[in-house]
């Protein structure tokens, strides 16, 4: 059987990280999470969840975080590996979905998508829309590569993808430097479409504009200097 | 002399000092005491002969002396913060280099006690 790895990064999620955990450990082999120098008890619940925890001595961002999952999955033997936010709004069936669609072989690399047309997308607030597009189109423009929903947290990755991949950005632009890792390395693609839980909680922990822009100028950095 | 000399002569003087005593404690590299030296001494050469602007203004196509001086002060700045953001970013890439090797560390060292416990027979 393949070796079926979650990472979940996680900063500071003592409320939700242990039902992620727990719905995790449901459907993959073993469950990683990246504690990235949380000061609250993130670490422990999520151990006492289930899942094998590597500890960020200090804050790194999550493309940091993610960056060192991937890795400790590597290490682990994965044959498969998906990531997941830890703030709740992935469902576990989704994240299975993505595991099944890197079984099938034929593409190194799945997102998996708020925006395309399934049984049941279409919760996405319009806001959120309206960045995750914005964000789209600056993803096609720096890097060439159209995707429907650029910034999901919820990826999947074969083990060629996941022993090759180099992430350099440490926030949240990583998201959009995973499609240039897909263009430069020529990854095949898959998006699958899954439904995304949108609770206050989450909504608060999202991207808001300021920081929208602020990814925006580090990616543009990386594409022409990094 | 102007105010404005003696205020640009101290802060220049207060500079190179600065400068100095940063190369003698090890912290810096003898061409950067160079350069930083070289720069402070032409802005001691403006402040007491501010006509020499005007030469370089002149050569340079420029109106003024002053406002050459100017340009040139904003091109430096703009080249240092450019710099340092750089160098920033380099510092933070190292960082989280440093960091996700002691994670990783941390995580074969607890799997591998977390063996031995299962075997205690074996060792």
């Amino acid at each position: 059987m393949a070796k079926r790895i979650i990472v979940i990064p996680a900063y500071n999620e003592e409320l939700t990280i242990a039902d992620v955990v727990r719905g995790a450990v449901k459907i993959a082999d073993r469950v990683l999470v990246v504690d990235d120098g949380s000061r609250d008890r993130t670490a422990a619940l999520a151990k006492e969840a289930g899942a094998l925890v590597v500890r960020h001595a200090v804050n790194r961002g999550v493309g940091a975080a993610l960056g060192t999952g991937i890795e400790a999955a590597v290490r682990l033997d994965a044959d498969a590996v998906v990531t997941m936010d830890a703030d709740g709004q992935h469902r576990a069936e989704d994240a299975a979905r993505v595991f099944e669609r890197l079984a099938q072989g034929d593409v190194e690399f799945v997102i998996g998508s708020r925006m395309k047309r399934g049984p049941e997308q279409g919760n996405m607030p319009a806001h959120r829309m309206l960045f995750n597009t914005i964000g789209n189109m600056l993803t096609f423009m720096l890097f060439g590569v159209w995707v429907t929903d650029s910034q999901s947290g919820l990826r999947g990755l074969s083990r060629k993808a996941a022993s090759t991949i180099d992430l350099r950005t440490n926030g949240m632009e990583s998201l959009s430097e995973f499609i240039k890792e897909k263009k430069d390395r020529r990854w095949r693609l898959a998006e699958v479409p899954i439904k995304a839980i949108y609770t206050d909680y989450s909504m608060s922990k999202g991207q808001n504009f300021f920081m929208g822009v602020k990814i925006a100028l580090r990616l543009i950095f990386r594409r022409f200097f990094g | 002399m102007h105010a404005i000399q003696i205020v640009l002569l101290c802060f220049a003087i207060f500079a190179m000092s600065r400068a100095l005593i940063r190369y003698r404690r090890g912290l810096t590299r003898m061409l950067h005491l160079e350069m930083w030296l070289l720069f402070w001494v032409c802005v001691v050469v403006v402040a007491l002969r501010p006509e020499v602007t005007d030469l370089l203004a002149r050569w340079l196509g420029v109106g003024r002396g002053v406002d050459t001086a100017i340009y040139l002060a904003l091109l430096m700045i703009f080249f240092l913060l450019f710099r340092s953001f750089g160098k920033i970013e380099d510092l933070d890439r190292q960082l989280t280099k440093v960091v996700r090797a002691n994670a990783l560390r941390e995580m074969e060292e607890d799997l591998a006690a977390a063996k031995d416990k299962d075997r205690p027979g074996e060792k």
